[in-house]
């Protein structure tokens, strides 16, 4: 298995390894930045999703990719999120306060749900935040008088000091701003104290306490991230789609959103954003191949869940680097060319065998 | 009164479903370490599987119910062999992406094959009535609860008296001692397999009077969950008890408490478990070296 090496502590805390990833990532920022110039609304629209889609997936990264709690429940996150900022922004709260709200409210119950965590690991705890989501979910169904239950609730556009953010351009803007704050603070966590802490539990929570961790704490601050995230999306969600209702954050969106950051790849943030981009890429990706494929089958309406059911099984059998994987394979192709090895990534087979046990 | 009897027989019934489901779920986990998030998928299977042999082809009940059982038990074995076999080894969240996966799958064919419309599943018990005193019970509730009992009898006397069902004892209890005394553990999971989806097969086939075949009765299965918790993971008799303890809880819920309750009482009973004896009723604290 090949692994970069690094000479000095100092490099683990970099933001950005060397000056030329730094001008990479500029360019990155700016290249997207200039997007709407070149791109039409529906373009945009989907670049706005997967934004949407990169914050919770970052967000879930960092609580089941690093921390090694897994989740069945952020779609609860994601609908407080989306229901706080359409409810108090229907009540005439302007919308950066309603949007700061969303977040800390799903905050607030990601430390909630995180509770289990405390006394349960592995399948249990993947249990208990289902069973959560489940609650919330039936809260959401059920409190009509605030959410208005089965009909839904229609969203205004956002209002940020005077200037009303409509179409797919501002969304856009408003949607990237905040996908990077959310990775800026992801990322800065991650390479502090508290990212060593969380890394550490995820490989031995037994090893990571008799070192002082204090494991409550890190647990319950990963899920709170994990849940800001993911509200402050469902805020951007809620306010993009311009409608809510309950049956958007079923226990599907859930699995989704674990399957998003496996197909991304585990253990990394460049993962979670490839598997936002691969959720939102595959359904286009489909629509193009249907043209190829006999009607019979073409109009089969399952075709994209059967893909991703499929391809989800696959990844995690053959490639359980995800997306990632092949990333790093390119890069590392392309930095020490010629002298690539075809064993290089070779997987090791304990080392391997998953990044959470039992 | 009366209507708190027929309440709470009704929750029996369901709650026996609950227990199938729970019961083929706890004895693959056992087994095989497999949690299997797509049990109430495979229950599914099992429904529209008695479906077409019993409403489509027109098969007298029972014949149906035998030939669903059978096929379920080579549909339990096939998944056993090309899927879970490969993720022996991986860890939990694999295990899990990979079962959900499955769910995800299994809800996609079967939407393709049968549709997405509900289907009414006719029994030999419909809309009559046992009246035991004042009491007026419908059969089909009696019926689901009877035909548990008999096969949990004959589960109990397979894993008590015969030859592979202690093997399958022996399994579950320490993999590779198994191995050391010749159990041909692999044969022994494939079978686990089909047991499990064969009693979840059972379980579908009984809930389809209740809740109609159709393709999201598959969620049902994830009250298989809370059963098995409840009961204390990796317990067997713990799951049945599990199952018809939630049922109960379910069925009371919809008489005692605010409309809605009854929806998630399964899952806040999870919690509470969860959070004041995760071992459940019948499970045994295991302590983990280091």
């Amino acid at each position: 298995m090949y692994f970069p090496k690094r000479t000095s502590y100092r490099d683990d805390l970099r933001l950005f390894p060397d000056r030329f990833t730094l001008w990479q990532y500029l360019a990155l920022f700016a290249g997207l930045l200039l997007l709407p110039l070149a791109a039409d609304g529906y373009i945009l629209s989907q670049a706005t999703f997967v934004f949407i889609y990169g914050i919770v997936a970052v967000g879930m990264m960092l609580l089941v990719g690093y921390t090694g709690q897994i989740s069945l429940g952020h779609a609860a996150f994601f609908a407080v999120g989306a229901y706080t900022a359409a409810v108090l922004q229907s009540r005439g709260m302007a919308f950066l306060p309603a949007f700061v709200a969303a977040g800390a409210l799903s905050g607030v119950v990601g430390i909630i749900i995180g509770l289990p965590a405390l006394r349960v690991k592995g399948v249990y705890l993947a249990m208990a935040t289902l069973s959560f989501a489940f609650i919330v979910e039936e809260v959401i169904v059920r409190w009509s008088s605030v959410t208005r239950g089965n009909r839904g609730m229609t969203v205004n556009d956002p209002v940020i000091f005077g200037l009303k953010l409509s179409g797919p351009v501002h969304m856009y803007y408003l949607s990237c701003v905040v996908f990077w704050l959310v990775m800026l603070v992801v990322i800065n966590v991650l390479r502090s104290r508290t990212g060593r802490a969380l890394s550490a539990l995820r490989d031995s929570d037994v090893a990571a306490e008799s070192m002082g961790i204090n494991l409550a704490k890190f647990k319950t601050t990963a899920f709170a991230i994990s849940a800001v995230a993911t509200g402050l999306a469902g805020a951007l969600y809620a306010h993009k789609l311009s409608y809510i209702s309950p049956e958007q954050f079923g226990i599907m969106v859930s699995v989704e959103f674990l399957m998003m950051i496996i197909i991304g790849g585990l253990g990394s943030l460049h993962g979670a954003v490839f598997g936002a981009m691969f959720f939102i890429v595959l359904p286009q990706i489909i629509v193009g191949i249907k043209n190829y494929l006999p009607t019979r089958i073409a109009e089969l309406p399952v075709l994209e869940s059967v893909s991703f059911g499929v391809l989800v099984i696959l990844f995690v059998l053959f490639e359980p680097r995800g997306l990632n994987g092949y990333w790093v394979r390119l890069k590392t192709y392309v930095s020490l060319f010629p002298f690539y090895r075809r064993g290089m990534f070779k997987r090791n087979k304990i080392a391997s065998s998953d990044l959470i046990k039992h | 009164m009366n209507e708190f009897l027929q309440q709470l027989v009704s929750g029996i019934a369901v709650g026996c479903v609950y227990a199938l489901v729970a019961l083929g779920f706890v004895l693959i986990y056992k087994a095989t370490d497999i949690v299997n998030f797509a049990h109430g998928e495979v229950m599914m299977v099992g429904a529209f599987l008695g479906l077409t042999f019993i409403e489509i082809l027109k098969l007298p009940y029972w014949i149906g119910l035998l030939l669903a059982i059978a096929c379920m038990t080579v549909f339990g074995m096939l998944l056993n062999r090309f899927l879970l076999r490969p993720l022996a080894g991986q860890g939990i969240l694999a295990v899990i992406v990979v079962t959900l996966g499955l769910s995800i799958l299994l809800r996609a064919f079967a939407s393709v094959i049968w549709g997405p419309e509900t289907f009414a599943l006719q029994t030999p018990f419909y809309n009559r009535v046992v009246r035991v005193g004042e009491v007026v019970l419908s059969q089909e509730h009696v019926a689901i609860i009877v035909l548990t009992i008999v096969l949990v009898a004959a589960l109990y006397a397979f894993f008590r008296y015969s030859r592979i069902g202690i093997a399958m004892q022996a399994t579950s209890e320490n993999q590779l001692a198994a191995y050391y005394v010749g159990i041909p553990v692999q044969k022994v999971h494939s079978l686990i397999w089909a047991l499990g989806a064969a009693t979840a097969g059972v379980a579908g086939i009984m809930l389809a009077p209740i809740a109609f075949v159709q393709v999201n009765m598959g969620y049902v299965g994830l009250k298989a969950f809370p059963a098995a918790v409840l009961g204390g993971f990796g317990s067997i008799p713990g799951a049945i008890v599990g199952g018809v303890i939630i049922g109960v809880v379910e069925s009371m819920a919809v008489l005692y408490l605010p409309e809605g309750i009854n929806n998630v009482a399964a899952y806040i009973l999870l919690l509470l478990v969860l959070m004041v004896r995760p071992q459940g009723l019948f499970g045994i604290q295991s302590k983990r070296r280091v």
